[in-house]
């Protein structure tokens, strides 16, 4: 109980804020609030189905299976599925996270999980449509051009930069959990 | 969207309990377990980012990214898009109501383009997962990329 309510400190604190922000800035707390129920509502109806997925994969898919699919002898199919799922995934791009770390425990490479995370981030399905009614087509298909060299090219050079030692580091700090 | 995203989790949750009901609790609790893990970060970042925004008025916010801001507007607005967390189903309208009320394209393109891929909020909970060096490194490209799209959407659609 304790350690609960170390660990949320940070959150009660907001709340007082809020609460001062109701008293004396009210009309910042209208806004503030809207605002944060916009994005509570995705932390409580989006990412939890999102971890629900990740625990199956988790139980689910077997390491041989996964560096086959997503290793680093995987060539383009690889990068293929990793687009894919970033793309079709849903949520804001923490909830990728957990997501990525669970497909470098079971094999994947580095590589392809960047590629992940930038798909996840920028070219996911459901955002290319709220996109396209608002900004119009010809800036989200110039945009979404754009982003697939932008995907390719932090991946590789990341994975340039970082040394085999990181990068290796990174996936057996979560090999042995 | 969101009614899909049930469907496929429920039936896979089906399947597996079908399969093997220990399986799939163990499932569950690590769900649960990495879910709760990330959630007093998330919480305190959602709540200072609702004060932030409902500080900023659109206005003041399309002023600084005008069409006539030129590089530095391009720099503060992958600078906010960078700082700032919010939904697409948020941020794409926003950006539609700047664009109207004056922020230029490229400012624009910068500022979505860094919102969606930087997270300077989330750059902790990332280095937590992936190391110090990686998360920047990420963060940094996705940077230094809004800067290449401003100019490419500038001059493909200006």
């Amino acid at each position: 109980m304790k350690l609960t309510l170390k660990r949320y400190r940070m959150v009660l604190l907001m709340i007082v804020v809020y609460t001062i922000l109701y008293f004396s800035f009210n009309p910042l707390f209208n806004p503030a609030v809207s605002g944060s129920i916009r994005s509570l509502t995705e932390l409580l109806i989006v990412v939890p189905p999102i971890f629900i997925l990740i625990g199956l994969l988790d139980v689910w898919v077997e390491r041989e299976k996964m560096m086959k699919l997503m290793g680093p002898e995987s060539k383009g199919l690889g990068l293929l599925i990793a687009f894919l799922l970033g793309s079709v995934a849903a949520g804001p791009l923490y909830a990728a996270f957990p997501v990525a770390i669970t497909l470098l425990k079971k094999g994947s490479s580095f590589r392809n999980v960047l590629v992940l995370l930038g798909a996840w981030s920028t070219t996911k399905i459901p955002m290319l449509m709220f996109e396209s009614t608002s900004m119009g087509l010809s800036f989200t298909i110039t945009r979404f051009v754009i982003n697939l060299f932008g995907i390719m090219a932090i991946a590789l050079i990341s994975e340039k930069l970082l040394s085999e030692k990181t990068i290796l580091t990174i996936s057996e700090k979560f090999s042995q959990s | 969207m969101n009614q899909a995203l049930y469907l496929i989790t429920f039936s896979l949750l089906g399947f597996s309990a079908i399969k093997s009901m220990n399986k799939t609790k163990l499932a569950l609790k690590k769900a649960f377990k990495s879910f709760e893990a990330m959630l007093p970060q998330i919480l305190t970042i959602i709540l200072v980012i609702g004060v932030v925004i409902a500080a900023l008025s659109p206005e003041q916010i399309a002023s600084i990214m005008g069409s006539n801001s030129g590089w530095f507007g391009v720099l503060i607005a992958s600078l906010i898009g960078a700082i700032t967390l919010m939904p697409g189903f948020v941020a794409f309208p926003l950006a539609a109501t700047l664009l109207s009320q004056g922020a230029g394209l490229p400012q624009i393109a910068a500022f979505i383009s860094s919102l969606m891929m930087v997270g300077f909020v989330t750059l902790p909970l990332e280095m937590q997962h992936f190391g110090k060096k990686a998360a920047l490194l990420r963060n940094g490209l996705a940077f230094i990329f809004s800067f290449v799209v401003a100019i490419i959407m500038g001059v493909v659609l200006g």
